[in-house]
C-alpha cells in the first residue's frame, strides 16, 4: 500500500474523522440518493397500483401507467417492456407482437444510457428488501458463512436462457422473486411474499449481499447492458485519501477497485447500480455523478491544477 | 512420469477436468431442478378459463409476459392475475365465471391490452372466441327435473345459438320439460350462464374444452352425412324429365308395367 502514490495514512485517517464528525443534518443530507432511490421505487409503485385500483388517468381515458415492471404502457402511448422478459419469451419460440419490441428497445435504450442497473437500484422493489437485510446485517454483525463469486449471476443468466429453450417457458418469469412481489402488490397478495421474506433472510444470514450481489440474473442481464452507461461515477484521484469509506457502503464493492478507478477516471463496470451511496458519504468529494464525455475533461483539469498546487 | 497423477494425467490438467465436471454436475442438476419446478407450475394450466382471444395454452404459458394489463383494462373487473402459490400457472390471467363471468365486450380491451400476443389479436370478433364450454350437470339442473328454469338459456349472449331449448312433452297431467342444450360450435365460454345458475352450486358451467370435449377419430366414417360410392348406389336416380309427353287424356305419362306384362 505505501507504494502506491497518493496514499499517506494519516491523511485517510483525517478523511474518516472528517466523515464521523458530520452533524446530523450533514449525515441526512450524505443519504440524498437514498431517499430518492426510494421515493423512486415507492412512486413507480405508487403508479403502478394508482392506475390499476384508483383509476388514476393522465387525462380523460389516458391510464397513466397500466401493468406492472415486466410489461407497462406510460399514458396509453408509450410502451415499456422488460427487455430480459421479452428476450426470454422470444427464446420460447413465441413470435412477439410489435407493441412488445417497441417497448423492450425503448427500456433497453434508456438503460444502455443511463446505466442498466440503475433499474436494480431505482426500479426494483426487491432491492429495499436486500438493503433492510444488508443494513440489519452490519448492525447486528452476521459473520459469513461462505463465499460465492459474484460472477455466479451471469452463470444463472446464462442457464435461465438454456433452459428457457428446452422448457419453452420463460424461465425466470416463473420464478422470478421480483416478478412475485411487484405483481402481488399491484394485483393481489399470494405466496410471492414468502419469496421475498426468504431473500431477507437469505441476505441477512447466509450470504452478504446474496441475491442483488450473486444470484440475480436480472441483475446480470443489466450489469452486461450498463456497460455502455453514459451516466457514471466520476472519480478524482488527486483528492481521494484511499480511506475506504465508500466501498464500505457499496453494495458492490469490486467495482470500486481502486487501480482500475484511477485507470478510468470513473467507475467503469457495469455491475455498479448508480445508487449513489459512494459519492455523497465520500469525505473528501473524490466520487461524483457525471456524464462519460465530460469525465476525461473534467480529470484532466483535476490533473493539471494537483500538479500547480504541488509545484507552488 | 513424475509430475503425472494416479490417472496419468498432468495434476494441472486433471484439476481442470474434475472443475470442468463439477461445473457440468452443478449446472445439470441446477437446471434440472429448474426445469422441473417450470413444468410442474404449468402443469395446471388446463384448469384455467383464460381472457377471450387466448392462444393454446403451451402457447399462451409461453407467450404470457405476466403483465397484468389485460386485468387493467377489462370494463368488468373480473380478471386476475394467478399469486404465487395457487393452483393456476403463477401470474397468469384468468377469470372465475362464477363470481364474474366475460361480459364479452365487443371491442376485446383485454386483448388489445395484451403486449406479448397471448391473447391473439387474430380474434376479431368477440362471438369467436373460445374461453371454455358450458356444460350441464343433468343430474341437478332445474330443467331436466321438470321445472321451468331455462334462466341460462335466457342470459345467453348467444341465446338459440349457443344455448338453445329443446321441448320433451310428457304425460297430460305434467308440464313439457324445456331442456337447455349447449352447442360448441358457437359457445364462447363468457360463463353468464354459469353466473346466473340459481342452484346452489352451478349445474352449468365452464369447464376448458380439453376437459369435456371428445374426438370422434378419423376412422369413423359417417357415410350418411356425405356422399360417398355406396350411399350413391342406393341413390334415387335423378329424376328424368318425364320421357313421354303427356297425353292427350291429360294423365302423366309413366311406367305402366301392371298392363304391359313386364311381371
Amino acid at each position: 500500500m505505501s507504494a502506491q502514490p497518493g496514499f499517506n495514512k494519516a491523511d485517510a485517517l483525517a478523511s474518516v474523522e472528517k466523515l464521523h464528525s458530520r452533524g446530523f443534518v450533514a449525515n441526512l443530507w450524505s443519504w440524498r440518493y437514498l431517499f430518492l432511490r426510494r421515493i423512486s421505487q415507492f412512486g413507480i409503485l405508487l403508479l403502478f397500483f394508482g392506475t390499476a385500483h384508483w383509476g388514476w388517468q393522465a387525462a380523460k381515458d389516458v391510464p397513466l401507467l397500466i401493468g406492472n415492471l415486466s410489461a407497462s404502457k406510460f399514458i396509453g402511448l408509450i410502451p415499456l417492456t422488460d427487455p430480459f422478459a421479452a428476450l426470454q419469451i422470444f427464446l420460447t419460440g413465441h413470435v412477439l407482437q410489435k407493441e412488445s419490441l417497441i417497448g423492450a428497445a425503448v427500456v433497453l435504450g434508456i438503460y444502455l444510457l443511463i446505466g442498466g442497473r440503475m433499474f436494480c437500484a431505482w426500479a426494483c422493489p426487491v432491492n429495499m428488501v436486500t438493503d433492510a437485510a444488508g443494513w440489519l446485517r452490519d448492525k447486528i454483525g452476521v459473520q459469513p458463512i461462505f463465499h460465492l463469486p459474484r460472477t455466479l449471476r451471469y452463470f444463472i443468466l446464462a442457464a435461465t436462457l438454456v433452459i428457457t429453450v428446452i422448457s419453452g417457458l420463460a424461465a425466470f418469469e416463473w420464478v422470478s422473486p421480483i416478478g412475485m412481489a411487484h405483481r402481488e402488490i399491484i394485483f393481489g397478495l399470494g405466496m410471492g411474499f414468502t419469496a421475498l421474506l426468504a431473500i431477507f433472510l437469505f441476505d441477512l444470514l447466509i450470504l452478504k449481499h446474496g441475491w442483488c450481489g450473486h444470484l440475480c440474473p436480472l441483475g446480470a442481464f443489466y450489469s452486461l447492458v450498463g456497460k455502455t452507461a453514459q451516466l457514471r461515477v466520476r472519480f478524482d484521484k488527486n483528492t481521494c485519501t484511499h480511506c475506504g469509506e465508500c466501498a464500505k457502503v457499496c453494495p458492490e464493492p469490486q467495482v470500486l477497485n481502486l487501480k482500475k478507478l484511477e485507470e478510468r477516471g470513473y467507475v467503469f463496470s457495469g455491475e455498479c447500480s448508480n445508487c449513489g451511496r459512494c459519492s455523497p458519504i465520500c469525505p473528501e468529494g473524490s466520487l461524483k455523478f457525471d456524464f462519460k464525455p465530460l469525465i476525461r475533461r473534467h480529470n484532466v483539469r483535476a490533473d493539471a491544477i494537483a500538479v500547480q498546487r504541488r509545484t507552488r | 512420469m513424475a509430475e503425472k497423477g494416479p490417472g496419468g494425467l498432468k495434476p494441472s490438467r486433471r484439476d481442470f477436468l474434475v472443475k470442468m465436471a463439477q461445473g457440468a454436475a452443478l449446472a445439470g442438476t441446477g437446471g434440472l431442478l429448474w426445469d422441473y419446478i417450470l413444468r410442474g407450475e404449468a402443469r395446471a394450466a388446463p384448469y384455467a378459463l383464460r381472457p377471450p382471444g387466448a392462444l393454446a395454452e403451451d402457447d399462451f404459458n409461453a407467450a404470457c409476459i405476466k403483465c397484468g394489463q389485460c386485468v387493467v383494462d377489462c370494463p368488468p373487473k373480473i380478471l386476475k392475475l394467478e399469486p404465487a402459490g395457487g393452483a393456476l400457472p403463477i401470474g397468469t390471467p384468468y377469470f372465475d365465471a362464477r363470481t364474474g363471468p366475460c361480459i364479452m365486450c365487443p371491442d376485446i380491451p383485454c386483448m388489445k391490452a395484451c403486449p406479448t400476443g397471448a391473447l391473439s389479436p387474430e380474434l376479431k370478433k368477440i362471438e369467436d372466441a373460445r374461453m371454455g364450454l358450458a356444460v350441464i350437470d343433468i343430474e341437478n339442473c332445474l330443467s331436466y327435473k321438470g321445472l321451468r328454469c331455462e334462466i341460462c338459456h335466457r342470459e345467453c349472449p348467444l341465446k338459440g345459438k349457443a344455448i338453445t331449448l329443446e321441448t320433451h312433452p310428457r304425460q297430460t297431467s305434467k308440464h313439457a320439460m324445456f331442456i337447455p342444450l349447449v352447442h360448441s360450435d358457437a359457445c364462447t365460454g363468457c360463463g353468464i350462464c354459469e353466473k346466473a345458475c340459481p342452484t346452489e352450486v352451478a349445474a352449468i358451467r365452464i369447464l376448458p374444452h380439453k376437459l369435456v370435449q371428445g374426438k370422434i377419430g378419423e376412422h369413423y366414417r359417417l357415410g350418411w352425412t356425405f356422399d360417398t360410392q355406396i350411399t350413391e348406389d342406393f341413390k334415387q336416380a335423378p329424376q328424368a324429365a318425364p320421357s313421354s309427353t303427356p297425353e292427350p287424356g291429360g294423365k302423366p305419362g309413366g311406367l305402366d308395367y301392371l298392363n304391359e306384362g313386364g311381371l
